[in-house]
């Protein structure tokens, strides 16, 4: 498992995230670390940099973990939580700047095929209009 | 300038508790009818530390007030004040005076800018802060001076079309509805000139 690079779902909606989660194993099974988190602190709709955080815990490879978000907030909690990180891990976590549900699964699968955190952030945001 | 920092923190967090209502119902104007709800989780979340927050010298106080901000809003406006307070806590001292709290004040609004990838003029919080840092830098010690500037701040962000933040996805239908962030701001800029004033 850590041979391949983790993949972060971040949704305001825990059950957009799943959802997405399962997307991505429709296509990868369990061969790569996957990990996803959705909802406010108190479980409505929301972000929460303890959830980003656990997640990106669940799904560390020393590969490197990509993080796919939604919505603007999930993008701003997603960069505190990776700051908030051990300093040895902040240089492995990227947040792709992709649509949430295509760029979980392109990155994803990209990782499954054995390529790298630049890789696969690079796939995923080849989605996304320059 | 000395500060009750148990007072403060109260002041702070029974204000905008206060105004949750209002906050949510202007973010539901404009957005997703969240930011006042939570920012009450944010302050509740605040409250239940408060032996532990006046216990502190202010850095201390006010990091841990931005730390509890970050983990608990559950919101983009988490970060940006958690980032506000975190930055108040490094570069203030234990006991600033006006003109270095204006300063502090301006190096957290750069650290949000780059947080929120925002600036001034986008109808965020920023267009309360900004100006606001600047008239503290000068010196300014009436606290009704700041409170008038901060509201009629809040109150400018009303014909400005939002271009960051959930917002701008209306574009010109977020014209005519004050931004929910800039209100919050006003808000706690008023509760601090309430401590400054002895009202609370």
């Amino acid at each position: 498992m850590s041979g391949k690079v983790g993949i972060v779902i971040v949704s305001h909606s825990p059950e957009v995230a799943r959802g997405t989660a399962d997307m991505v194993r429709q296509m990868v099974g369990d061969e790569i670390p996957l990990s996803f988190c959705g909802g406010n602190p108190e479980g409505g709709l929301g972000t929460s940099v303890e959830k980003i955080m656990a997640a990106i815990d669940a799904a560390w490879s020393d590969r490197g973990v990509a993080v796919l978000v939604d919505l603007g907030g999930a993008e701003t909690n997603s960069e505190m939580a990776i700051e908030m990180l051990p300093a040895e891990r902040q240089g492995k976590v990227v947040i792709c700047n992709a649509p949430i549900v295509e760029g979980a699964v392109m990155a994803a699968t990209e990782s499954w095929g054995g390529a790298s955190l630049q890789e696969v952030q690079r796939t995923a945001e080849e989605l996304s209009p320059a | 300038m000395t500060l009750d920092i148990r007072l403060l923190t109260q002041a702070l967090a029974a204000r905008v508790i206060a105004g949750a209502d209002e906050l949510t119902a202007l973010d539901s104007a404009i957005g997703d009818a969240d930011h006042g709800l939570n920012m009450k989780r944010g302050f509740e979340a605040v409250l239940g530390d408060l032996d532990s927050i006046a216990a502190k010298p202010l850095p201390d106080a006010l990091k841990a007030v931005g730390t509890a901000l970050v983990m608990k809003v559950g919101g983009a406006s988490g970060p940006l004040y958690g980032t506000l307070f975190l930055t108040l806590g490094k570069e203030l001292g234990s006991s600033p005076g006006v003109a270095d709290c204006g300063r502090a004040l301006a190096t957290a609004v750069q650290a949000m800018k780059a947080r929120g990838k925002s600036d001034l003029g986008q109808k965020t919080m920023l267009d309360v802060l900004g100006p606001v840092a600047e008239l503290l830098m000068t010196g300014e010690t009436d606290a009704d001076a700041v409170r008038k500037k901060a509201k009629s701040l809040a109150e400018a962000t009303i014909p400005m079309k939002a271009t960051r933040g959930r917002a701008s996805f209306l574009g010109e239908r977020s014209i005519g509805h004050m931004d929910p962030g800039a209100r919050s701001s006003e808000l706690m800029i008023d509760a601090v000139c309430d401590v400054l004033e002895g009202r609370t």
